[in-house]
């Protein structure tokens, strides 16, 4: 096993990149995203590691250039954060339909307006349906860990899809944490050569992204969508393996302390580690709450999630965004669509809370747990609302 | 391999829907864009190929009368061909439902 390294996350991000041994980074700077592209920049400039740099304009065209060197079979990383990533959001589309396995981190933060540079998820949702991979992670280790994966998945024969790693903005990408780092044999032994099947090449050309007309477009959204959904098994066999070479077990839906919970929260990214520390702290008081945390966005694990509910009468969702004059926070409408089939699942409540920012302490997680249940028979136009907002 | 347009499945495709063979484009029907067809009167035409060069389908050729002639797969009916014709060969007639 590797050396514990006390690193700032976003540095530790770049340094699973150099590992990765990327050849192309295209990537425009934008908080709190920064750190990551800047390391990757030093990194490049130091000769450390022989890749090639674009420095862009805009977001548009850091995500179209990495179509581009992710068209030629060169393993492509970017990063980029809220405004950022909706600069990026037509690109977004293409690089998932025309199958190519960049990979992208994601710093978590507020939209405009007003302007917020501060984390929550309101870009990560925008995002939801580009075609992408979206995996979410709680801590630094998960970071250093899901981008090493992401490539292992996305350049996968079977996916051959771009993936998103999301990391909450500042509470994941600026904190300080220890982090077992990977070897570069492990990292070779782990990650082979990109191979990808059909490249741009002179010698044998090739046409990406051509035009279809309606008599064939519906054929290649089904194409596109029977790969995302199969994608699925792909990720669990690599998170297996991952677990069975590194020892770190990741899951699409986490559960934690769920055994006999009456009431469980659910949370998507760094505030699980909060609602962790408000279960144990509410288990110790005799209260049967549990924890589920999302890791898997896209594809969504409809299976695992049903499974993890198990007897549960009340299921809580915290979601970092909102869907403004929709069915509530937007995790929160799809883990209700997602159960409302099954013959018997808990009351679904919504809170929507942590935006641009703001914190979600573990007293609040707490008063979730104490305000929920009541909330879930109160009918379907009050089952969400914004938690610790000023009236 | 080639199947016709209705026949493909979405299980047909290489991934990404890459293409990889040339001049695919061919393929694609253009002549069902048509709501005018050109009609022609042979008798008048001297064989000078303008209704070629300015087709902006590039789908005129010579028939082997020599006269020239639109390819119904690509012609999308613009009528562009008659208005350039020098003798008045080509006229537009409207496509039957």
């Amino acid at each position: 096993m590797g050396k514990k390294i006390g690193i700032e996350v976003s540095l530790a991000i770049a340094e699973a990149a150099k590992l990765a041994n990327v050849d192309v980074i295209a990537a425009y700077p934008i908080t709190p995203q920064t750190h990551i592209v800047e390391r990757m920049a030093e990194i490049v400039a130091n000769g450390e590691l022989d890749a090639e740099y674009i420095p862009v304009e805009s977001e548009h065209s850091a995500m179209s250039a990495c179509l581009g060197s992710s068209g030629v079979g060169a393993r492509t990383f970017t990063a980029t954060a809220g405004q950022g990533l909706e600069l990026m959001h037509e690109v977004l589309y293409v690089a998932s339909a025309m199958r190519l396995p960049i990979v992208m981190i994601v710093a978590n933060r507020a939209l405009s307006s007003p302007l917020n540079v501060w984390g929550d998820q309101s870009d990560l949702m925008a995002v939801r349906d580009t075609g992408w991979i979206q995996m979410i992670c709680e801590n630094g280790q998960e970071a250093f860990d899901t981008t090493l994966l992401a490539f292992r998945i996305a350049e996968d024969h079977r996916v051959l899809l771009p993936v998103m790693v999301h990391c909450d903005g500042f509470y994941l990408t600026h904190v300080v944490e220890p982090i077992e780092f990977l070897s570069q044999e492990e990292v070779n032994r782990y990650l082979p050569p990109i191979d990808y099947p059909l490249p741009l090449n002179p010698d044998k050309p090739v046409t990406m992204g051509a035009f279809a007309p309606s008599f064939i477009y519906t054929e290649a959204k089904k194409a596109q969508e029977v790969n995302i959904r199969n994608s699925k098994k792909v990720i669990t066999e690599h998170w297996a393996e991952f677990a069975k070479m590194f020892g770190r077990h990741y899951h699409a839906v986490e559960k934690y302390r769920t055994e006999g919970a009456k009431t469980l929260l659910m949370t998507l990214g760094s505030f699980g580690e909060t609602a962790m520390t408000a279960v144990d702290k509410m288990r110790s008081e005799g209260q049967e709450v549990g924890l589920l945390k999302l890791r898997l966005w896209r594809p969504f694990p409809f299976e695992e999630l049903r499974e993890a509910v198990g007897n549960a009468e009340t299921l809580i969702v915290v979601d970092r965004a909102l869907s403004f004059g929709g069915p509530g926070g937007p995790a929160f409408s799809e883990v209700r669509s997602a159960l409302y089939s099954l013959k018997t699942h808990p009351k679904i409540v919504g809170f929507v809370g942590g935006l641009g920012g703001r914190d979600l302490t573990v007293a609040e997680f707490e008063g979730m747990v104490k305000k929920g249940p009541g909330i879930a028979n109160t009918g379907a136009e009050n089952e969400f609302e914004m938690f610790g907002v000023r009236e | 391999m080639k199947k016709n347009e209705n026949e493909i499945t979405w299980k047909d495709f290489n991934i990404g829907c890459i293409v990889t063979e040339p001049g695919s484009s061919r393929e694609y029907r253009t002549g069902d864009w048509r709501s005018q067809k050109p009609t022609y009167d042979f008798k008048k035409c001297i064989k000078c190929g303008v209704c070629q060069i300015y087709c902006p389908e590039g789908c005129i050729q010579q028939n082997a009368e020599g006269h020239f002639e639109a390819n119904m797969y690509w012609c999308k009916g613009c009528g562009i061909c008659p208005r350039e014709c020098p003798t008045g060969v080509i006229s537009m007639v409207n496509e039957e439902a």
